[in-house]
């Protein structure tokens, strides 16, 4: 380990250290936060229990869903867009701006389209995500050095096969940067959706101890998403640093 | 005399654009490339080599004239038989040296056993082969650019087209990567046509060396050098060598003053 991992980790442990000293001592309000052996120990039993299976079966799998939509319909979109320099620019103020827009006010618009089922979550995650895969895969496709193209053509690649098996891995490390937005958007649109308006899922029982009081289990379901979204950034983390690694000259 | 490749009154112009006028990049200009030749291109910077070579590879469609290849009219799609190496690293980041190498095989459906072979060769000609697993991040520009050559000739290529393959690399490893290319050239009885503007290179390594105007390229003389098809380059210690190149550099200099000026015309509008 690096001495900055070395670092951040010794800063991660004295603010959890220092909250759980404040919370024992009683310098804050056990009404407003609870130690952070309790949020784990609350979070623990919340996902051992089985009584969030199916909540955690409809969060994950809508996820996945977006997720999936969000990088393919991402890359497909920014593939064509940067095949079309015109229709880029015209779209750039539009890129540019789109986290600007308030998501969560098309969500009844969203509901008319696509019912009460996990469609609208669906559609929000997406919405969140798929800019963010759009704009990495032009920057990315961007920095395909134009000679891999010409060699392609050399090898008289089909438009397919110089997609796939050129441009697609050549631009992979940038659009690492999508990827992760994309992921970690999603589960924002999943988890937020939930909260707000669904009768089922992680966000919604997050919204359930919350109007409960039960601030062990609100705390506990915090801190097992954030574990989940961190261990799934670590591991697309490692996997990009191993590709630049392998890459850089 | 063998044509294997032909341009006839082909002329590149660039279209107008952002503002900027239509640019004659070359031509018109003719060539008959002979089969087996090591034809050199020399000219000033921007007189439109690659433009050149881009044209005969099929990489760009000429705005007038024709080219051939064995026959055959080169249509906006590179042939079959048709070779590139290019100035820039083209090696495959993501790929071992093997991979890189044995992709082109691959996707034209070659034979596991067939890739092999001809993999385990281009590896041992061009001293690549305690490299093979290797990624090309590993290795220093001038096994880069073996790898590239590597993956141009398992393909077999009848005619390849290099461009500036060397430019990039120290002056002891041109020469030493000029001899190599020059074996390659003998045994594989291939016909070559170099894009450079090292005037000594184009001279050790050439049967031939067409000398371009500045834009738009056009022939201004063609150099028979008179070399033994087994050469290499001790041959620049022959006394007749410095007149070879005396004669490129009298050819062109007045050439790349012109295209001085056009550049600092260029950087000026």
């Amino acid at each position: 380990m690096t001495k900055a991992a070395w670092i951040r980790l010794a800063l991660l442990a004295a603010a959890i250290g220092g909250l759980e000293g404040a919370c024992r001592a009683g310098w804050l309000p056990r009404t407003a936060i609870i130690p952070p052996t309790e949020m784990a120990a609350g979070g623990w039993r919340a996902v051992a229990s089985g009584e969030l299976n199916e909540d955690m079966a409809q969060t994950f799998s809508v996820v996945a869903i977006a997720i999936m939509v969000s990088l393919a319909g991402g890359f497909l979109v920014g593939f064509a867009i940067h095949g079309r320099p015109r229709l880029r620019r015209a779209l750039d103020p539009f890129l540019g701006a789109y986290y600007a827009i308030p998501h969560f006010a098309f969500y009844p618009l969203l509901i008319v389209l696509f019912g009460l089922g996990p469609g609208p979550l669906i559609a929000l995650a997406v919405m969140f995500g798929v800019v963010a895969m759009i704009v990495a895969t032009m920057n990315g496709l961007d920095r395909v050095p134009r000679v891999l193209g010409k060699t392609a053509q050399v090898m008289r690649l089909t438009g397919t096969d110089e997609l796939w098996r050129v441009r697609l891995p050549a631009a992979l490390p940038h659009l690492f940067a999508g990827v992760k937005l994309a992921i970690a958007y999603s589960f924002i649109g999943v988890i937020a959706g939930e909260f707000i308006l669904s009768t089922k899922g992680i966000g919604h029982a997050i919204a359930f101890a919350y109007d409960n009081f039960d601030a062990r289990s609100m705390y506990g379901l915090i801190l097992f998403v954030l574990l989940l979204v961190a261990s799934v950034n670590l591991t697309l983390h490692t996997v990009e640093q191993r590709l630049i690694q392998r890459r850089s000259r | 005399m063998d044509v294997h490749a032909s341009l006839r009154g082909v002329t590149r112009i660039y279209p107008a654009r952002a503002g900027r006028p239509p640019l004659h990049a070359l031509g018109p200009l003719d060539l008959d490339l002979r089969r087996g030749e090591f034809l050199s291109v020399v000219g000033p910077s921007g007189c439109g080599k690659s433009t050149l070579l881009d044209v005969v590879a099929g990489l760009a469609l000429p705005s007038a004239g024709t080219v051939t290849f064995e026959g055959q009219p080169v249509l906006g799609r590179v042939p079959e038989g048709i070779g590139v190496v290019f100035q820039e690293d083209a090696s495959f980041p993501w790929l071992t040296v093997e991979d890189n190498v044995a992709f082109g095989l691959r996707r034209a459906g070659t034979d596991p056993a067939e890739v092999r072979r001809r993999v385990d060769y281009a590896l041992g000609f061009m001293g690549l082969a305690d490299f093979a697993r290797a990624y090309p991040a590993q290795l220093s520009g001038g096994m880069r650019q073996r790898v590239c050559i590597a993956r141009t000739l398992v393909l077999r290529p009848r005619l390849i087209l290099l461009d500036e393959p060397f430019g990039a690399l120290d002056q002891q490893t041109r020469l030493l990567m000029g001899d190599e290319l020059l074996r390659l050239w003998r045994e594989t009885g291939a016909t070559v046509m170099l894009i450079t503007h090292a005037l000594d290179e184009a001279n050790l390594l050439s049967d031939r060396i067409g000398v371009m105007s500045a834009r738009p390229g056009v022939w201004i003389e063609t150099v028979q050098t008179g070399w033994p098809r087994d050469r290499d380059s001790t041959l620049a210690a022959r006394p007749n060598f410095g007149a070879v190149s005396a004669r490129l550099w009298a050819s062109i200099r007045g050439e790349s003053i012109k295209a001085l000026g056009q550049a600092r015309e260029g950087a000026g509008r």
